[in-house]
């Protein structure tokens, strides 16, 4: 059933995180320790002061619930006539101000550890776009988007909700295990929050400013969480999934990658035809435009205007091109000249001008693009 | 409320006017604060019908009702209303009726203002409340509308919710300088300032801590109306700007926000408790000394919600730190209001119902506060269910049931009758079991992982979302029940004594039950 932890000890978090959806019945009440030190740290910290507010509690709704029970007016109890007592006040005082700073030491500590970010092996810069993650292996020359891969209808309820529902996405980031890994985050339009519970790791990436944490992954597995700060329309459908490799398993990954990045920046010069545009235009369009314009190109006007028989895009080639690579700005359509390859802006406007009835039998190619962009 | 003809005055024997113009010229502190607390059930409803939308939206995994671009509507105006619309006016009801029978004086200091200040609140909601029906919809970053979200990527409707939020401002601030104008000048002979009732002396701190955090927020609003429509970027890192200067000066508001929506209910419950403990409240002066402590406290502890913003080490540790010693004078409260209960003679009429359900409620959602101070353990909790689960416990059974609790308490003094006490406990129950119901899941789902402000979720959360819905379902279903009994209360039933109940003391049981139109018009001496 742990089809994610790759034969890792079945570690309470990752099963909380990937229980199938036949198992629904999953009371899940409490963190869990997670699979860095850091996360363990906070796990121990959040059951030491979660067990001195239960003894706090005991005490005091202890006493106060004997008052309920013992020193009702129905059982004749006269009120006794105190109102103070500065011993007992000063008392009440001094003692949770010692709880406190005994709470404080260990917190100091684990936030002094995690605040250490120097010596990383490996830079991976995280940003945060309306509604994917992007990551870039800053040492390695590629990076790559991460969306959501639920199938919309999971979400609209024509289908049955798959294990990873809403959890999942087409491309994870990779980090190899036992290695210290720096995340720089940073965003691309508005505050996002990058979190994985299992790495014990949430911090808020913000356009224009860059924030440094450090994971090191102890365990071999899939660690699933979401954006966890309010950012538009599908923040509820952006998932953070990052899988830990063994060391040989990543170097293999990484060699994969830096090849498919080279031949992708050769793909540019080929001669494309129309149907190879399209077929790759839809693929871009579902992962990249479809969260605001609809997968039928309707949008949801007045924020997100429809792209049949829209204007622009059956008409002004010019002014397409420019709209998809330079954005609007002040509205939540991205500049995606510095999101998308050549190719993929090339196929998606070609897309855009040939789907839904839009048949403008025009197309662009990468080269067009190139030459438009160097203007 | 009331009508009666004034027994105490001999130069005005006018009772109020006749019709609509009665509420609309009305200088009187009864009329304002009837028609603040009738303002304010009617904004509870309307925030709460939202939140009604927001659990049947999430009773299921899945999209069912709404899209997601209302359902952050919902919660944003849930927000909204609930905080500016239904808690902070309430209390400022409870304020005018209140503080001047408490204190002796025949009316608040500034009553002309008085009227303007309430007045002003239909109006600011009104324009809130439209945005909705505007193109591209109403506020939806969160009623805490962290820009950029708010600003280059806000509806056009942002510019009114902007306009309403500075006239709530206006409306809060003129409420607590006649507050303060009344408490430090309309004092009955006598009575010191450590004499007076607590629930004055928690409203005077916190019409304090409104004139000093309202301006902020309006500062705020303003810098997010430059970066809309005059081209500045304040918030706009592009312009040279900081998107988390927002935060910094938004949380300083915000914070001392929240114990304006508590301390006022300390204060109720400091009256309740002893009332019907039939004890004299334990520890008056420390109880005085606690609430300055936490006003001056929420002052310097604003970032405590900004802990995953990535503020250096030092700043982190020095707002764990002070967020942490808010706990030390919180538990000299609770401590103090159990010592009272201790040894009394207690009996449970409705407001002793919900005095209790608050303390033990309230220091659940204190303890979940204590959790969330710690920083890195906030790491986890930060945004998820944990922090609704906390903040809706020290809103609803501390704020609300502070309110209901007062309600219940005062009810007979307002309207000359005895509420019924079978449907008040009815009322209690459900309330109390709805409560718990629907928030004390939220705890599991937060530790479990589930982000806030999500229309739909992952399949792991599905059962404890359910039960949740269930409970705010039942909780908001019997809210009607109270419109239901203060409706019964205010037709008939049977005839309240000056002091009816056995324990109270205080000035405002020496007038008659109703209260009559005019009241102390000649102070009263205290000894």
């Amino acid at each position: 059933m742990r089809v994610q932890t790759k034969g890792a000890l079945p570690i309470v978090a990752v099963a909380g995180l990937t229980t199938p959806a036949v198992t629904l019945a999953d009371w899940t009440m409490n963190m869990s320790p997670g699979v860095t030190d850091s996360s363990n740290e906070i796990f121990s910290l959040h059951m030491t002061i979660l067990w001195i507010c239960v003894a706090i509690g005991v005490v005091v709704f202890g006493v106060m619930f004997w008052s309920i029970i013992a020193h009702r007016k129905s059982k004749g109890h006269k009120p006794a006539n105190f109102h103070e007592n500065t011993v007992v006040e000063i008392l009440w005082t001094i003692i949770p101000l010692g709880i406190l700073v005994a709470m404080a030491i260990p917190a100091t500590a684990t936030l002094i550890d995690m605040y250490d970010t120097t010596e990383a092996d490996i830079d991976i810069k995280v940003t945060g776009y309306q509604w994917r993650w992007q990551y870039e292996y800053i040492d390695e020359e590629f990076g790559f988007f991460s969306s959501l891969s639920t199938p919309r209808d999971q979400i609209e309820n024509r289908q049955a909700k798959g294990e990873n529902y809403l959890l999942e996405v087409d491309k994870p980031m990779k980090v190899p295990v036992d290695k210290k890994v720096r995340l720089l985050l940073t965003a691309n339009d508005v505050i996002h929050s990058w979190w994985v519970p299992a790495l014990g790791i949430k911090k808020d990436a913000i356009p224009g400013f860059i924030n440094e944490v450090w994971i090191q992954v102890n365990e071999p597995g899939t660690y699933r969480g979401q954006c966890t700060e309010l950012c538009g329309k599908d923040h509820g459908f952006m998932p953070v999934v990052v899988e830990a490799l063994p060391e040989e398993e990543y170097n293999t990954w990484l060699a994969e990658q830096r090849e498919a990045a080279q031949l992708e920046r050769e793909l540019t010069q080929k001669d494309w035809t129309m149907d190879e545009l399209m077929e790759r235009g839809e693929s871009v369009y579902a992962s990249a435009c479809v969260s605001c314009h609809q997968s039928d190109g309707s949008g949801s006007p007045p924020a997100f205007p429809a792209l049949r028989g829209s204007a622009i895009v059956t008409e002004d080639m010019e002014a397409h091109i420019d709209i998809v690579v330079n954005g609007v700005s002040g509205t939540a359509m991205q500049a995606f000249g510095n999101q998308l390859s050549e190719v993929d802006l090339a196929a998606v406007i070609t897309y855009e001008r040939n789907a839904w009835g839009n048949n403008t039998d025009e197309m662009v190619t990468p080269k067009e693009i190139m030459e438009y962009m160097s203007e | 409320m009331s009508a009666v003809a004034d027994t105490h005055s001999q130069e005005h024997h006018h009772g109020p006017a006749k019709g609509f113009s009665r509420w609309l010229l009305t200088t009187n502190h009864k009329d304002i604060g009837t028609m603040y607390l009738i303002f304010s059930f009617t904004m509870f409803l309307l925030g709460g019908s939202m939140a009604m939308v927001i659990r049947a939206e999430l009773f299921q995994p899945g999209l069912q009702i709404v899209q997601p671009e209302f359902f952050n509507q919902m919660t944003t105006m849930h927000g909204l209303i609930m905080v500016f619309g239904a808690v902070m006016p309430a209390f400022v009801g409870l304020a005018n009726w209140m503080i001047p029978l408490m204190i002796g004086a025949p009316d608040m200091a500034l009553p002309r203002m008085n009227n303007w200040s309430f007045w002003l609140l239909p109006c600011a909601f009104l324009i809130l409340v439209s945005t909705l029906f505007m193109q591209g919809g109403g506020p939806n970053f969160g009623w805490t509308f962290y820009a950029p979200l708010s600003t280059t990527y806000g509806p056009p409707s942002t510019t009114f919710f902007i306009f309403a939020i500075h006239i709530m401002g206006v409306s809060s601030i003129m409420g607590a300088i006649n507050v303060i104008a009344t408490i430090l000048n309309l004092r009955a002979p006598g009575m010191t300032l450590m004499k007076m009732p607590l629930f004055v002396w928690t409203w005077l701190i916190t019409a304090f801590l409104l004139i000093a955090v309202m301006p902020v927020l309006a500062g705020v609003v303003t810098m997010m109306l430059m970066d809309i429509n005059f081209g500045t970027s304040f918030f706009d890192a592009s312009g040279g700007g900081d998107p988390v200067l927002f935060q910094h000066v938004f949380w300083f508001f915000g914070h001392p926000e929240v114990y304006i929506m508590i301390l006022p209910a300390f204060g109720a419950i400091s009256h309740i408790v002893p009332t019907f403990s039939r004890k004299r409240l334990f520890g008056y002066a420390s109880m005085v000394y606690a609430v300055g402590a936490i006003a001056l406290l929420s002052f310097v502890v604003w970032a405590h919600h900004m802990f995953t913003v990535g503020i250096p080490l030092t700043g982190q540790l020095f707002f764990m730190y002070a967020t942490m010693l808010i706990a030390v004078p919180t538990g000299v409260k609770v401590f103090n209001w159990v010592s009272t209960m201790f040894r009394g003679s207690l009996t449970f009429e409705t407001p002793m119902l919900f005095a209790v359900a608050f303390i033990i409620l309230f220091t659940i959602g204190g303890f979940s506060g204590l959790m969330l101070a710690i920083a890195p353990a906030d790491f986890q909790y930060h945004d998820t269910y944990f922090v609704v689960a906390h903040f809706h416990y020290v809103l609803v059974p501390g704020a609300i049931f502070g309110i209901f609790a007062s309600a219940y308490y005062w009810l007979p003094k307002w309207t000359g009758h005895m509420y019924d006490e079978t449907l008040g406990k009815t009322h209690f129950w459900l309330s109390f079991i709805g409560m718990n119901l629907a928030f004390f899941p939220m705890h599991f789902l937060g530790l479990a992982g589930m982000p806030r402000r999500i229309p739909d979720y992952a399949l792991q959360f599905a059962d404890f979302n359910m039960v949740s819905s269930i409970g705010a379902f039942m909780f908001g279903a019997t809210q009607l029940l109270f419109l239901f009994i203060v409706v019964k209360c205010v037709k008939g039933g049977e005839k309240a004594p000056a002091k009816p109940w056995e324990g109270a003391e205080g000035l405002e049981w020496t007038v008659p039950s109703p209260a009559p139109y005019h009241t102390f018009s000649t102070p009263p001496e205290v000894k």
